[in-house]
């Protein structure tokens, strides 16, 4: 891959805004840089975590800070505001912000910065925002501890960040309770907390890996926006290099705890030195693919129909899975058939409104062997839609068919035993499995609730799942936290085909994981639909990762599919506007524009 | 497929869902408070009448002073309490009575025991309620303090406190705290029943075992609630640690004590006997105690329906609460039912 080793900026508009945060850097100013890290050590007991990292970030500048996962740069935010987790301790180093050093500096001090000073993004918007409380009382929580605004003052302050945070109905919002909340949306709504009080800097770990394409332009816009108008800087922690391609003047590599690689991003991703940031760089999805009218994907993963001559008839029933095919004939291969979904849901009091219509008049069908993926924001109604063609939720209107029969229809019973055939993989690895549990007994669990397979049985049928998802048969015994994120999926997986599914449902399956882990989540998902025979429902906001697996896409939006067609027709001539917005909005799109792969 | 017996059972569906939505959460615990009731009630009636003694050789025998009593007489007190009916016939009977809640006459003075009860009950509630206090606030200050405090020393000597508590018999506690307060130092009243002064030292000693396992139990999930990622969003809004502390975590960890605040209700009634005894009070618990010791079988079953119904009370009270604390827990209710 070659790169010509251009300047941001001579391009496009939009090229521009990157100019206005590299006009920060540190050879540029002459004024002390807002933030400057020097010789940052973090250890956990014994085990040095972050081995000397030294950071600078100017007024007003956009830093990306890089590095798979373990690398360190999540510790090293948090260090920064003093927030390492149980056990984690600063050995050595200075952090000095505007002249003060925080690493020296006593709690209540750091205290009053934090919030105030340095607003922190965290990573996974499913767990933190407190669940018992209304969402805009947190968000007013940021100002009041702080004596910025009056209670009056800070709850209509709080609608107006959620507004601003990207989210459509703020006035509903602020009333609603985080688990009311897709996941997007709770990230916009961390994503006002930590921009409440005005920070001159902020610190955003991996905010955007949960949020939607469109909502990910639409944030970093305006934290851009917010760069330039206030001079607030921004700390980008993130393992996605087209994030940082698109945004930061300056990217840092982080590899085992130090900095290995860092300077202007042009220049780091244009040459990148070290081994590691060519691995970053060869994992980035969004980099790698060439964009709508391009070529062919050259990523790792060309896991797509195209490389799968095979696939061309996705009815074709596999010899191996016949009896799969059972007595739903007459459908043409049709395994999953929906038509005229609807679904609402009710509103709180409060919001004079009585119900939110999630899903609104939604068809589509998935034959055997194919995958159909679902695209679209958090908050457009693809999981909904989902839950609904599994019958985990009933629709308010339409009907849901499963090899020919009527999901309404069915006595709880049957509903049963046809659930067997369709089996659901979740979006975290971490929450969806039992931490008590080992492998074994997560994988052999469905099997235990059908009464299929005897104990014995049950552990040569783990052992052999296992191997067809390609994790040792020595996992049978670890538990859930001694295995890394991809691993899990993997476990994910393997419990999915216990029963021996017809179809799978995968919800947004590799949004939690690393880049270079998607590939290979993904490139297993396609082996394993070539030899079962496998359809897959697959739900994300990620048209990257959809473009690598999906025959068939729906496009949906606010409840409606606005567009279906095959993968290939939607990427390059897409007919609707909004699925054209969605494929522009891809990061890694100005990289790309700029001629980088 | 014929598309009446779809519509048929898709409507006996709709029904079903609509009864555990439209009957209410409210109503179906109360008709499962009902059935524990009901439990309750069987059971000890099957112990207390079933068993292979006689209930009337026993009455006799202990009840009055009577040493030899005739066949006669004995037949006489069968029949006077329906004991020559069949097993099922006296249940019935029994259970139709103490629906209306006519538990019979205590055997040892002749008064209805609904009218026993209700002379005991005052001084109980009393003793039980403070002790009730006592344990929550000591249990959940100690809890508080103990995640709160950031002396390491402090925190293990409060965290080792619970154990120790739950560990110590009533009784020995309450021969200590006499011992100690009121004979050594002379403070409070050792005995007897006036004034708050009496109730000190009983609630005190009730209240240790209940305030111990309380104080366990909130502090495990108020540090488990402590160490959650929403838990580090609110520091790093630049809120101290008291805020997070009380204005999050708190509510968050108290789920769990809550539940066995219900459970524990039953034990302070249950402790109350033995607390009662020690102490000299009059009380329900000393009236158990002595009827158990008399043998007065409806007075027995009379106390044993009165905590059955208490404890169950107790829990459907804090089955009320749970949405009030957490509101995933009326959104859940609405989703499963």
């Amino acid at each position: 891959m070659t790169v010509p080793d251009t300047r941001p900026g001579a391009e496009d508009a939009a090229g521009a805004a990157d100019v206005a945060g590299a006009e920060g850097a540190p050879a540029a100013g002459e004024s002390p840089p807002l933030l400057a890290v020097r010789g940052l050590r973090v250890a956990y007991g014994e085990t040095e975590v972050v081995r000397g990292v030294d950071l600078d970030v100017c007024r007003g500048e956009t830093v990306a800070l890089v590095g798979a996962s373990g690398s360190g740069k999540s510790t090293t935010a948090h260090a920064l505001v003093g927030l390492l987790p149980g056990g984690g301790r600063r050995t050595a180093g200075r952090i000095a912000f505007d002249g003060e050093d925080l690493a020296a500096a006593p709690e209540r001090r750091l205290r009053e910065r934090r919030g105030r000073d340095i607003g922190l993004v965290p990573q996974d918007p499913m767990v933190a925002l407190n669940p018992v409380q209304r969402v805009g009382r947190q968000v007013a929580e940021a100002l009041l501890v702080h004596r910025l605004a009056t209670r009056r003052a800070a709850r209509e302050r709080a609608v107006e960040l959620l507004g601003h945070a990207g989210l459509p109905d703020p006035e509903t919002t602020a009333v609603q309770y985080p688990h009311e909340l897709s996941g997007g949306m709770r990230q916009r709504v961390l994503i006002a907390v930590a921009l409440a009080a005005g920070p001159r800097l902020l610190i955003a770990d991996e905010p955007t890996s949960a949020l939607d394409v469109t909502v990910q332009r639409q944030i970093l816009d305006h934290l851009e926006r917010l760069a330039r108008e206030s001079g607030t800087a921004l700390l980008l922690i993130t393992h996605d290099l087209g994030v940082a391609a698109d945004r930061a003047a300056r990217t840092l590599v982080m590899s085992r705890g130090e900095v290995v690689e860092h300077g202007p991003t042009a220049e780091v991703l244009g040459n990148p030195r070290h081994a590691d940031t060519r691995r970053l760089l060869a994992a980035a999805p969004s980099l790698a693919w060439p964009g709508p009218g391009g070529r062919a994907p050259a990523g790792p993963a060309p896991a797509g129909p195209a490389a799968d001559p095979g696939r061309a008839d996705p009815g074709r029933a596999d010899p191996g899975r016949a009896e799969g095919a059972r007595a739903e004939a007459g459908r043409g291969g049709e395994l999953l058939l929906a038509e005229g979904l609807v679904k609402d849901f009710p509103l709180p009091r409060a919001t004079g409104r009585r119900a939110l219509r999630a899903v609104d008049g939604v068809g589509f069908h998935v034959a055997r062997g194919e995958t159909f993926a679902l695209v679209g924001e958090s908050g457009s109604g693809k999981s909904t839609t989902a839950r609904l063609a599994v019958g985990l939720a009933r629709p308010t209107a339409g009907r849901v068919c499963f090899a020919g029969q009527d999901l309404a229809g069915l006595r709880p019973g049957e509903l049963r035993r046809l659930r067997r055939r369709m089996q659901i993989v979740y979006q975290n690895p971490y929450s969806s499995l039992d931490p008590r549990h080992t492998v074994a007994e997560l994988i052999g669990e469905p099997l235990r609730a059908f009464r299929t397979h005897g104990r014995r049985e049950r552990t040569r049928r783990a052992a052999e799942l296992l191997d067809q998802v390609a994790l040792p048969s020595a996992a049978l015994r670890r538990r859930p936290r001694e295995l890394s994120g991809g691993q899990r999926q993997r476990v994910a997986l393997a419990r999915a085909l216990a029963l021996e599914p017809d179809l799978v449902v995968c919800d947004e399956p590799v949004s939690a994981l690393d880049v270079s882990v998607q590939a290979q989540i993904l490139t297993l998902l396609a082996t394993l639909q070539r030899e079962l025979g496998l359809a897959y429902l697959f739900i994300s906001h990620d048209l990257a990762v959809v473009r690598q697996i999906a025959h068939r896409v729906g496009v949906m939006q606010q409840g409606r599919l606005v567009e279906t067609g095959p993968a290939e027709r939607l990427f390059t001539a897409p007919a609707h506007p909004y699925t054209r917005q969605l494929l522009a909005a891809i990061p890694g799109g100005r990289a790309r524009a700029e001629g980088r792969p | 497929m014929s598309g009446r017996r779809v519509t048929g059972r898709a409507a006996r569906g709709r029904l079903r869902r609509a009864a555990g939505r439209g009957l209410g959460f409210v109503a179906w615990r109360l008709l499962q408070a009902l059935l524990v009731l009901w439990a309750a009630f069987t059971l000890a009636f099957g112990v207390l009448y079933l068993l292979p003694s006689d209930p009337v050789t026993i009455m006799a025998s202990g009840g009055g002073e009577a040493t030899s009593v005739t066949e006669e007489q004995l037949a006489d007190l069968r029949a006077e309490y329906g004991l020559d009916q069949s097993a099922w016939r006296q249940y019935a009977t029994r259970l139709l009575d103490a629906a209306h809640g006519d538990f019979g006459a205590s055997v040892q003075t002749g008064e209805p025991v609904r009218r026993v009860i209700a002379e005991a009950l005052p001084p109980t509630v009393q003793l039980t309620a403070t002790a009730l206090v006592l344990a929550v606030v000591g249990g959940a200050g100690l809890a508080l303090a103990a995640t709160y405090t950031r002396l390491r020393r402090l925190r293990q000597l409060l965290l080792s406190l619970p154990a120790a508590g739950v560990s110590a018999p009533t009784f020995w506690v309450g021969l200590l705290l006499i011992q100690v307060v009121s004979f050594r130092w002379g403070l409070l009243p050792a005995i007897g029943q006036d004034g708050w002064r009496s109730l000190v030292l009983p609630s005190l000693t009730l209240s240790l075992p209940s305030g111990a396992v309380l104080a366990q139990v909130f502090a495990r999930s108020l540090r488990t609630a402590l160490a959650e990622p929403w838990a580090e969003t609110a520091r790093a809004k630049g809120a101290s640690r008291l805020r997070v502390h009380f204005a999050h975590a708190a509510r968050n960890a108290a789920l769990p004590p809550l539940t066995v605040a219900g459970l524990l209700l039953g034990n302070l009634l249950s402790g109350s006997v033995v607390v009662e005894t020690v102490f000299s009070r009059a009380g329900l618990g000393r009236t158990t105690a002595q009827a158990v010791g008399a043998q007065d079988i409806p007075l027995v079953l009379g106390v044993v329906a009165f905590g059955a119904a208490v404890y169950v009370l107790a829990n459907l009270l804090v089955d009320l609460c749970y949405p009030l604390l957490d509101p995933r827990v009326r959104a859940g209710r609405a989703v499963t039912a």
